[in-house]
């Protein structure tokens, strides 16, 4: 059986998730009008929530190193932002002389405008049922919005090439290079990684999906795949360019990459674009492996009466998630330093595509034996399975595999015939250690 | 290896990631929570300053409210600098005064030497350093200037006390 085949099995064999959530047909200008305004509100608030990291970002990252961070402008420092963009506007804009100025001036709106992109297809509350028909909420809710958000994700390296390839400065270009690579890279491993949540959910639609891992219980998709959750935050950290993977604007190396020629507003455009994404690849480890809007352990918010409460309380909820990755993010951003360039291909090929493709297998085969044995997706025993296979498998992962092999240190690259010339060579070095003269000058 | 990384050997065995990383997590997350920060809020508050701190000059008065120098010319003479200048006057009583006393606290290297070589302990350099102006004149102060100003002086060291205890 090939496994295309048995993964077709595997979705097959679980249950379609209920269609509860699909909208009913409004009428076409109520259609319309909510559609405008859920655009009106998702840019209002993503922009602002875009500004709240990054003064959270500044915040955590000072008292992190015990300092204060901005705390001028505004309650807390929190209208730094809007001082800084104020500012930006304001500045002069440079441009280098050799520079392709139309690619120039476009790379920092391609690379900002994917991460605004995918938020079309996210759904960020529980659905209304309003007298006008029920609205969805999510700006537009696709049938395939996973393939939807895998094609918009991979624009997002483009932004970044074209700014290093048209500043004309060899450093952007490195930047822009090693961005191309890296990115390219750490997709496999993203999509791969989310392989076994479209086997659960049996669907490629985020609503499908979130509807999928609510219910009475703890459905989320992390305890069922944590393999997977955790191969796609790390390629997730890898796809926004964040700390351990900021390869492409390595400030001891590169200056500051890709972006090391633009100024003012421009340059604020890259720094958008870089909270941005990381906001989005929040949501989406919130909607795929943390159930999206959905309240755990309770029914309240899965089930009619949808009104409008029930619409707000969750879209607190996933909001509360995506704060809580984006915290994340700061958090290990100011914890860990730079890969080295190899460290990040190894860990990239070597490591984390293999162990996303593995996971496939695991996840089809339990799922597959499971449906067989006729334990559906809902009930109890699947999840202990489930919870029991991962247990197992992080055991081994952190407990075996994370011995000198996750991230490749230099050494771990020699065979044993260079490992005993470096011994020796140390040896050789202590054994002809300098002897210290004795005696004054004469 | 075909590049020059410096290989430092390691036991496999004493080698994780994932444990090192979560082992930095909790540290910085330790440094999140501490809620001592190193940090002077400068315009709101300020670091105390030494008390042999060397800062802009003061002219000390007498009770009646005159200038305590004498115009003796020992501060002009030491000032490696060379930034005082001193020209003296003598009133009908035979004391002496001095007309005109500046000091460009540009040229000023704040060596201290001028309050050191006072017979009077007349002048000081204070301890202060908030100096701003507008102009490069304004930092050339006269003997009113020097009068009015009204900040701590310096401590000069004491070779009895090198420690100042």
């Amino acid at each position: 059986m090939t496994l295309f085949a048995l993964l077709q099995t595997a979705a097959a064999a679980v249950p379609q998730a209920t269609l509860e959530h699909l909208p009913q047909p409004e009428s076409g200008l109520a259609w319309f009008l909510a559609t405008i305004v859920k655009m009106l509100i998702t840019f209002t608030i993503y922009m602002v929530g875009v500004m709240m990291v990054i003064w959270l970002e500044r915040r955590v990252c000072a008292f992190i190193q015990d300092r204060r961070g901005p705390n001028r402008v505004g309650p807390h420092g929190l209208l730094q932002s809007v001082a800084d963009g104020v500012k930006n506007i304001m500045k002069e804009e440079t441009y280098p002389g050799e520079a392709n100025t139309p690619l120039f001036v476009l790379a920092p709106v391609i690379s900002f405008i994917p991460a605004l992109l995918t938020w079309a297809v996210i759904p960020y509350g529980a659905p209304w049922d309003s007298k006008w028909g029920t609205i969805d909420m999510a700006l537009a809710p696709l049938p395939v919005g996973f393939l939807y958000i895998l094609a918009i994700a991979s624009l997002g390296v483009y932004g970044i090439v074209l700014a290093g390839w048209a500043s004309n400065n060899k450093y952007s270009l490195l930047g822009g290079l090693r961005s191309s690579a890296q990115m390219i890279s750490y997709e496999v491993a993203l999509g791969m990684s989310t392989i076994p949540v479209l086997i659960l959910a049996g669907n490629v639609s985020l609503g499908q999906i979130v509807a999928q891992q609510g219910g009475r219980g703890l459905h989320w998709n992390v305890i069922n795949c944590t393999i997977a959750f955790f191969v796609f935050l790390v390629a997730a950290f890898a796809e926004t360019n964040r700390l351990p993977f900021d390869l492409p604007e390595a400030e001891s190396e590169l200056i500051a990459g890709y972006h090391s020629e633009y100024s003012a507003m421009k340059f604020s455009m890259f720094f958008i674009a870089e909270y941005a994404n990381m906001m989005t690849a929040s949501a989406l480890m919130a909607t795929l492996f943390f159930g999206g809007w959905d309240i755990p352990f309770t029914l309240w918010d899965n089930v009619a009466p949808h009104i409008f409460a029930k619409t707000l309380v969750t879209f607190l909820f996933f909001w509360l998630k995506i704060m809580l990755f984006v915290f994340v993010f700061i958090w290990i951003r100011w914890t860990l330093p730079r890969f080295r360039y190899d460290q990040l291909m190894s860990l990239g090929w070597k490591f984390m595509l293999p162990t996303a493709l593995a996971y496939i297998l695991v996840v089809a085969v339990a799922t597959l034996a499971m449906s067989m044995a006729g334990i559906t997706y809902s009930s109890w025993q699947f999840a202990v399975i489930m919870l029991a296979v991962n247990v197992v498998l992080v055991a081994l992962l952190f407990g075996i595999l994370d011995r000198g092999r996750l991230i490749s240190p230099a050494y771990s690259r020699l065979d044993k015939q260079n490992l005993a010339k470096v011994r020796e060579a140390r040896y050789r070095r202590a054994a002809l250690k300098p002897v210290t003269t004795e005696g004054g000058a004469d | 290896m075909a590049i020059g990384v410096k290989v430092i050997e390691r036991p496999i065995a004493q080698t994780s990631y994932v444990r090192a990383t979560l082992k930095g997590m909790a540290l910085t997350l330790k440094h999140l929570l501490d809620p001592v920060k190193v940090t002077v809020q400068y315009p709101d508050e300020k670091a105390p300053l030494s008390p042999r701190w060397r800062g802009t000059h003061r002219m000390l008065t007498t009770e009646d409210g005159k200038a305590k120098c004498v115009a003796c010319g020992l501060c002009p003479t030491v000032c490696p600098a060379n930034c005082i200048k001193l020209v003296p006057g003598e009133d009908e009583n035979g004391n002496r005064y001095p007309l005109v006393f500046e000091i460009d606290e540009f040229r000023c290297i704040f060596c201290g030497y001028c309050q050191e070589v006072c017979p009077e302990e007349a002048i000081h350099v204070g301890r202060h350093y908030e100096n701003s102006e507008y102009s490069r004149e304004g930092f050339v102060y006269d003997l009113e200037r020097l009068m009015a100003q009204t900040h701590p002086v310096c401590e000069m060291w004491d070779p009895a006390d090198p420690k100042g205890e």
